[in-house]
């Protein structure tokens, strides 16, 4: 029997790997390469893409079960969200090709297309024009799913969606044409290697205005005193962190934008210690102020970690990304609590993992990367939050005063799953708070 | 006829369990419970802030029994769960009026076993 399982998986992966031996066999060396920097670059996708599965469980983890079907349904929603209207105008938004306002803002029209040379090493030695946007728009939709958990269990559903959409759609798209696609930022020598201030600070920086606007949890700051909400199952978190690690191979690994073995190789062995060594930091901080290590902040500090070195994983050192991943989880835990004593609620440290340790990461390639100034850094960093915060806070705002933005004392007390969506993430068995 | 309610520490379960057992009795149901007594509770710390827990996990027998096998169930529940700590909980003893088994349809005496 295992013989037979054996042949069957070992002729799998002949068949799986013929095409691309076909290819290097009646191809030249260049079409061989593009093939396969393209298949690495569409693995990468599906790294990014699995981040999604990260966040939901990350998210459900650290909230009350009586939210979890609203906390899955708005991190399912937004992957939709972010995919389609990535294809309609964020993709061509991102990217335009030319600038109208000088690398201000530029967009190449409705819808995604592409003629023949588009599939070819003629779009880019990289990847064809479709791996491009695709693997693009798995990024876009990581931006909108980072507020997501810092608004969770009492934001509206239907506003939340809206706030996605817009933002989303405009917002992060066309910010991020100004380093990426090219822009003003790009012409002075700001650098963003795989998203630190255009992914996670975006994200971070609309996470901040909307848990402004919103407010905190019932319940959460009474009579002067913080009163934690306890999220409901920490195994689950862990399996987000986790699946979030793993994404980031695919996260700063497809940023090299090709299979380059050398870049690539490099790029997630400084991942990966800037992780390890935010898991690090974040422990032995914890350990030190709270006299017991808390499990949260140490998957916060794995995270922070790897948001950290997202803007230089391929510009810094090995030993760079250790003290930039160290000071990561440093940060994150004392940002937490700063935040927390602010009476900003945010149920998954969502600020502090993204937007502190976003402008970090940004700021470190300009301290440990000769390369790189550290003004230029910082002109980005205030740029995106100029542009980021006020926009999204108006959007909240607006929603705020129209619709509304946040659900009825009652509903939230009730728990959002019954009170938005009529239905029960446990429905076999309760699990009991004491309080 | 009567019913016998123990509050007792969750990891004293089995032993009173097995105590019940070595005197026959074989007849209870057991749930989760939060309670407190003269314990008074203790801290937790959720990310850097603390809170204290003051209702503590407990388990909850019932055990219905006939008059004569009152003494020594309290007995066996007793020697399960005692350690001499504070929080090794209570036993409460209360009339029962009617009993019924839903198979048979027997009642009264019988119907406890």
């Amino acid at each position: 029997m295992r013989l037979l399982r054996r042949s069957i998986i070992l002729s799998a992966m002949c068949l799986a790997a013929f095409p691309v031996w076909a290819a290097a066999q009646d191809a030249s060396g260049a079409d061989a390469m593009f093939a396969v920097n393209n298949t690495w670059m569409m693995v990468a996708t599906f790294l990014v893409f699995i981040m999604h599965l990260g966040f939901a469980t990350l998210e459900s983890g650290l909230t009350q079960s009586k939210n979890t079907v609203n906390i899955l349904f708005k991190n399912t929603g937004i992957v939709a969200i972010g995919l389609l209207t990535y294809a309609i105008v964020g993709f061509n938004l991102m990217y335009p090709g030319e600038f109208s306002i000088g690398g201000f803002f530029g967009f190449a029209g409705f819808g995604i297309g592409t003629d023949a040379a588009g599939l070819t090493a003629e779009y880019s030695e990289g990847y064809t024009y479709w791996t491009d946007f695709l693997f693009q728009g798995m990024f876009a939709a990581t931006a909108a799913t980072i507020v997501s958990g810092a608004v969770a269990e009492r934001v509206k559903l239907n506003s939340f969606l809206i706030f996605s959409t817009l933002y989303v759609a405009l917002i992060y798209p066309w910010a991020g044409s100004w380093k990426w696609g090219g822009g003003w930022l790009d012409a002075m020598g700001f650098y963003d290697f795989a998203g630190s201030t255009l992914v996670h600070s975006v994200g971070g920086w609309a996470a901040l205005a909307g848990v402004i606007v919103l407010g905190p949890r019932l319940g959460k700051y009474v009579n002067g005193e913080i009163r934690p909400i306890l999220g409901h199952n920490l195994p689950l978190a862990t399996i987000g962190m986790f699946m979030l690690w793993l994404g980031w191979f695919g996260f700063n690994g497809g940023s090299v934008l090709s299979a380059d073995p050398g870049a690539v190789s490099f790029v997630l062995v400084t991942t990966c210690l800037a992780a390890a060594a935010g898991v690090i930091g974040a422990m032995l901080t914890t350990w030190t102020i709270h006299k017991h290590p808390d499990f949260s902040m140490v998957l916060n500090g794995a995270l922070a970690g790897l948001v950290g070195i997202t803007a230089g994983a391929d510009a810094v050192s090995v030993l760079s990304s250790v003290i930039i991943g160290v000071a990561a989880g440093i940060i994150v835990v004392f940002s937490v609590e700063i935040i927390d004593r602010a009476r900003l609620d945010d149920p998954v440290g969502a600020i502090s993992v993204h937007l502190v340790c976003g402008i970090w990461g940004t700021l470190a390639v300009g301290i440990f990367s000769a390369d790189h100034s550290f003004v230029t850094q910082l002109i980005g960093v205030l740029a995106y939050g100029a542009v980021s915060f006020p926009s999204a806070f108006l959007i909240f705002f607006i929603l705020k005063a129209t619709i509304g933005l946040r659900v009825t004392e009652e509903e939230e007390r009730r728990g959002l799953d019954l009170s938005e969506h009529n239905m029960e993430a446990y429905p076999d068995y309760t699990i009991f708070t004491a309080r | 006829m009567k019913l016998v309610i123990a509050y007792v520490q969750p990891d004293r379960l089995h032993h009173v369990k097995q105590a019940l057992t070595e005197v026959e009795v074989n007849r209870m149901s057991v749930t989760n419970a939060l309670g407190c007594g003269q314990q008074r509770g203790f801290t937790e710390t959720y990310r850097g802030s603390e809170f204290e827990v003051r209702l503590i996990k407990k388990v909850r027998f019932e055990i219905a029994v006939n008059d004569n096998f009152l003494e020594r169930t309290k007995e066996a529940i007793i020697k399960g769960a005692r350690t001499g700590n504070f929080g090794d909980g209570v036993i409460f003893v209360v009339d029962l009026g009617e009993c019924l088994r839903i198979r048979t349809g027997e009642q009264g005496t019988p119907a406890i076993g």
